[in-house]
């Protein structure tokens, strides 16, 4: 089996696997992250959501040799300290309800903060609407992301 | 990995999944991480604590194990019912760490906790006098011990803040000085109880123990599970529902990387196991199977709808609730009002699609399961193996979603079981999210016909309801039934569920079991009969030319509660004072023993572009345990429910399922989420001293103020739904 070298996290690591491997599967299984989620495999809900050289992707969609070489960050190395402005100011919403589905909200809201760090609330609900939520805390997504987004 | 069932160590059930309760908000002592969960599957007693009641377990350190025995689906319920044990037990709330039971311990203690059943928005309106016992009674306990050492009687001392005090001298003592000991003293039978007035924790904004593990991306669901020799499964069903399977050729995949074994289901459903999920995943694409169609043959929403529109013309019918004689009411000189109406099947699609972990050895099996029910997957387990309960161990986990889909559905863990016991190591299961629409127990589709007729003076004088489709309590929960007859698939029609005064009413129900499989859905019978009862009223009072809010009115002149809360509605949505281009839409429905009223703010456009642009909500549910957790719950209920009413259907052609993922089962986007208002109201209190449910009251108004609302933007009537299928689309943001 080949072996493909990337960074995950920070950290660079070889995964033995086939190539076509979605990324998802390798950082869940191979590499033992398992904040990133399997919720559609279609690219339909953002729960796998990470980013690749910065930019928020659908693991599911992104095969291992569409990652060799590059930096992936999952929602495990989103911050060192727990301590993400997004992270913080989730709690500080109260955002989660069953949880399974944000990884993937706080991944795509980074990767929107970071290329916009001062979106309008239209802003904020095109770079999230692509990542479904059942439980159903869309609202306090946008407020989460907007007190993030003020340093507050 | 532990194969032996672990004895009553009050720490041997934990295994890991312990609330992190802490950091960030709470300041609390950081929770280590779990991710090594083979160490921590042999993790025993560790140091000294105390069992002071079956709940409630105090270290040295003053760390205060809370049990919970239901589930943790995002509801809340890791910090609700937590809640109500530390309010009576009086402990300092940062040192609180909820920790699930072991369902095999419950049974083994005689159910020592009470219920684990966490479906009908039960878990706090059903645990609430106990856990609230169980709190007075530990601190009672802590009080007398602290007393005897000082010496004084218990009436001198008092408890907070995880103290003990003498109250004359100011002599103090912390409870995990005196845990062990006080754990040794009998358990008072009569605690009194605090008045509401002096609660401190229950009513206020506490904040979620479980957050900080939701936001890092921590390991806390079934599916993170992880155990030495794992092996990953996924399932493929029969297409056509109650389908059959017939053969399939493991040959032509058993070279595929990683595969291990190629295994039957039964003879409804063949697993492939794996190396991995995804190497499972492209072998079971690949599988030759051939199915027999059997029962599904020939089954499509157009049969089913047949089967139950004669179903409403059946002399066959369950009787809900009757008053009076709708037949001499509706006969000679009334004004008739008749409608017609449909619901599809829905599916749940919870975030985390169908999972279950299983290790299975001779006469023992380990499961890791994202479960509303821990003994009923126990027992569901047992069953599907053969073997003794007692030989079954069920972790576990918080949920990716429930939603009533994980409850007494219990088909998931019986699937992992049986690929498990032919597999000599732990398998991961997980289903395709095409597989978990498939194969869903589905919000029943059913038919409803209404009559009702107004006398000259303009009374309603008569009303009939009737309903058909089939019975989810003869598929998933038979003890229920009442000789025979399903008569929860008339609530909301049923006397405790209604409170309209009409002195001619018949709710009746004709069963038509079919093979598509039928389950308890957000809301669930009150869902769609909600939607019947509500759109059928607002056709009441438009017929006679009234307001549909003032109509409501005056059939509740009996209805104290539910008019409180209507009137809430009416006065917090400006009833009647939309701006132009903006058209309301109202609905009451009680249920779980709330009251629940919602106006909807829409707008449609020319080409049927529909904008919810705000939903008012009043829920009376007596006492609210926790504010901010209640307005999550409403939130989340108007999402589930809209997503529904807009796109929700479930479709069926040759018996099988025409949805497959969420591009065609569409849910509820941010860029189609209207503002919620919610507003408690506890006028309940006065009339009842029940406390109601949160969780599922949010969403059965939604789609009948919805279609209320339609109705008074477009003079189009919404008699079937989704609203897909009238033209009318959600207008994105």
């Amino acid at each position: 089996m080949p072996t493909t070298t990337f960074v995950i996290n920070g950290r660079k690591v070889e995964v033995d696997a086939e190539v076509d491997t979605p990324l998802l599967w390798i950082i869940r299984e191979q590499l033992k992250l398992t904040g990133t989620k399997f919720g559609c495999g279609i690219a339909q809900c953002g729960a796998c959501t990470v980013h690749v050289e910065g930019n928020a992707v659908r693991s599911c969609q992104v095969s291992l040799e569409d990652v060799a070489e590059k930096n992936v960050t999952t929602i495990e190395g989103l911050s060192a300290n727990a301590d993400h402005p997004l992270q913080i100011a989730w709690i500080a919403e109260q955002v989660p309800q069953c949880g399974y589905c944000q990884s993937g909200q706080i991944m795509q809201a980074a990767a929107l903060l970071k290329a916009n760090p001062r979106p309008t609330r239209q802003q904020i609900i095109d770079g999230m609407d692509g990542n479904i939520c059942r439980c159903g805390t869309y609202p306090r997504i946008v407020r989460a992301i907007e007190r993030a987004m003020k340093g507050v | 990995m532990s194969t032996t069932h672990i004895a009553p160590t009050r720490r041997a059930f934990t295994f890991g999944i312990s609330a992190a309760t802490g950091g960030i908000i709470l300041g609390l002592r950081p929770i280590p991480s779990f991710a090594d969960q083979s160490a921590d599957l042999k993790h025993e007693a560790q140091g000294s604590e105390s069992e002071i009641t079956a709940w409630v377990v105090i270290e040295p350190d003053d760390t205060t194990i809370i049990r919970v025995a239901r589930s943790e689906m995002g509801q809340g319920n890791f910090t609700t019912l937590p809640m109500l044990v530390a309010e009576e037990l009086e402990c300092d709330w940062r040192f609180v760490h909820p920790e699930y039971i072991d369902p095999g311990e419950h049974i083994a203690r005689g159910h020592a906790w009470g219920d684990m059943v966490t479906a009908a928005s039960i878990s706090i309106r059903g645990s609430q006098s106990y856990l609230r016992k169980a709190g007075a009674q530990a601190r009672h306990m802590l009080i007398e011990e602290a007393a005897e050492r000082w010496r004084v009687p218990p009436g001198e001392c008092s408890a907070r803040d995880s103290v003990v005090t003498h109250n004359a001298t100011g002599r103090t003592i912390r409870y995990g000085r005196i845990a062990e000991a006080a754990a040794r003293r009998s358990i008072p039978a009569n605690v009194p109880l605090k008045r509401a007035e002096d609660w401190r924790l229950i009513g206020r904004p506490v904040p979620r123990v479980d957050v900080n593990d939701k936001v890092l991306g921590r390991p806390i669901y079934a599916s993170d599970v992880r155990l030495p020799d794992m092996l990953y499964a996924t399932v493929s069903a029969c297409p056509a529902l109650g389908g059959r399977l017939k053969s399939f050729d493991a040959s032509k995949v058993m070279n595929m990387p990683g595969v291990r074994y190629v295994v039957p289901v039964e003879d409804t459903a063949v697993a492939v196991v794996a190396d991995s999920w995804w190497q499972a995943k492209k072998a079971c694409d690949a599988l030759p199977v051939t199915w027999d169609p059997a029962a599904g043959k020939g089954l499509s929403t157009e049969t089913l709808r047949e089967t139950f529109s004669h179903g409403l013309e059946a002399s066959d019918v369950a009787i809900g609730r009757r008053i009076g004689d709708v037949d001499k009411a509706l006969s000679g000189g009334v004004t008739i009002v008749r409608a017609d109406y449909e619901v599809p099947y829905l599916a749940h699609t919870t975030m985390e699609p169908m999972t279950c972990t299983a290790h299975v050895t001779e006469g023992h099996a380990d499961v890791w399961a994202p479960t509303q029910n821990g003994e009923g997957t126990l027992r569901n387990v047992a069953a599907a193996l053969r073997i003794d309960p007692s030989n079954v161990i069920v972790h576990k986990h918080h949920l990716g979603g429930g939603f009533g889909r994980r409850g007494l559905a219990q088909d998931w863990a019986r699937i992992a079981v049986l690929i498990a016991k032919q597999v000599d190591r732990p398998v991961k299961m997980i289903w395709t999210r095409e597989e978990d629409v498939q194969h869903d127990y589905y919000r029943p589709m059913v038919l409803a016909r209404q009559v009702a007729g107004f006398n000259a003076a303009g009374n309603l004088v008569g009303w009939r309801a009737r309903v058909c489709g089939s019975s989810i309590l003869v598929g998933l929960s038979p003890d229920r039934l009442k000789n025979g007859q399903d008569i929860e698939m008339m609530n909301a029609f049923l006397d405790e569920d209604m409170a309209y005064e009409v002195p001619n009413f018949e709710v009746g129900y004709v069963m038509r079991n079919t093979p598509v499989p039928v389950g308890f859905w957000r809301g669930v019978n009150h869902s769609q009969n909600g939607y019947f009862r509500e759109s059928f009223v607002d056709e009441l009072a438009h017929s006679r030319g009234q307001d549909p809010y003032l109509f409501r009115r005056r059939l509740l002149s009996k209805g104290p509660r539910s008019l409180a809360v209507l009137d809430e509605a009416a006065r917090r949505a400006n009833w009647g004072q939309a701006p132009k281009g903006i058209f309301q839409g109202i609905a009451l429905v009680e249920c779980y023993n709330s009251v629940t009223a919602q106006v909807v703010d829409i707008s449609v456009s020319d080409t049927g572009e529909l904008a919810v642009h705000r939903v008012v909500c009043v829920i009376d549910a007596g006492y609210i345990v926790n504010p901010n957790i209640v307005e999550a719950q409403m939130e989340g209920a108007v999402v589930y429910g809209l997503g529904a009413v807009l796109y929700g259907q479930i479709t069926l052609r040759e018996g099988q399922v025409q949805q497959s993922n969420f591009h065609d089962y569409r849910a509820l986007r941010m860029n189609e989420m209207p503002k919620v208002e919610t507003y408690f109201l506890s006028s309940g209190n006065r009339y009842t001293q029940e406390w109601g449910g949160v969780g599922e009251p949010g969403t059965p108004p939604l789609a009948p103020a919805i279609a209320n609302a339609v109705f008074a933007a477009t003079g189009k009537r919404i008699r079937s739904l989704p609203l897909a299928n009238h033209q009318i689309r959600a207008r994105p943001q």
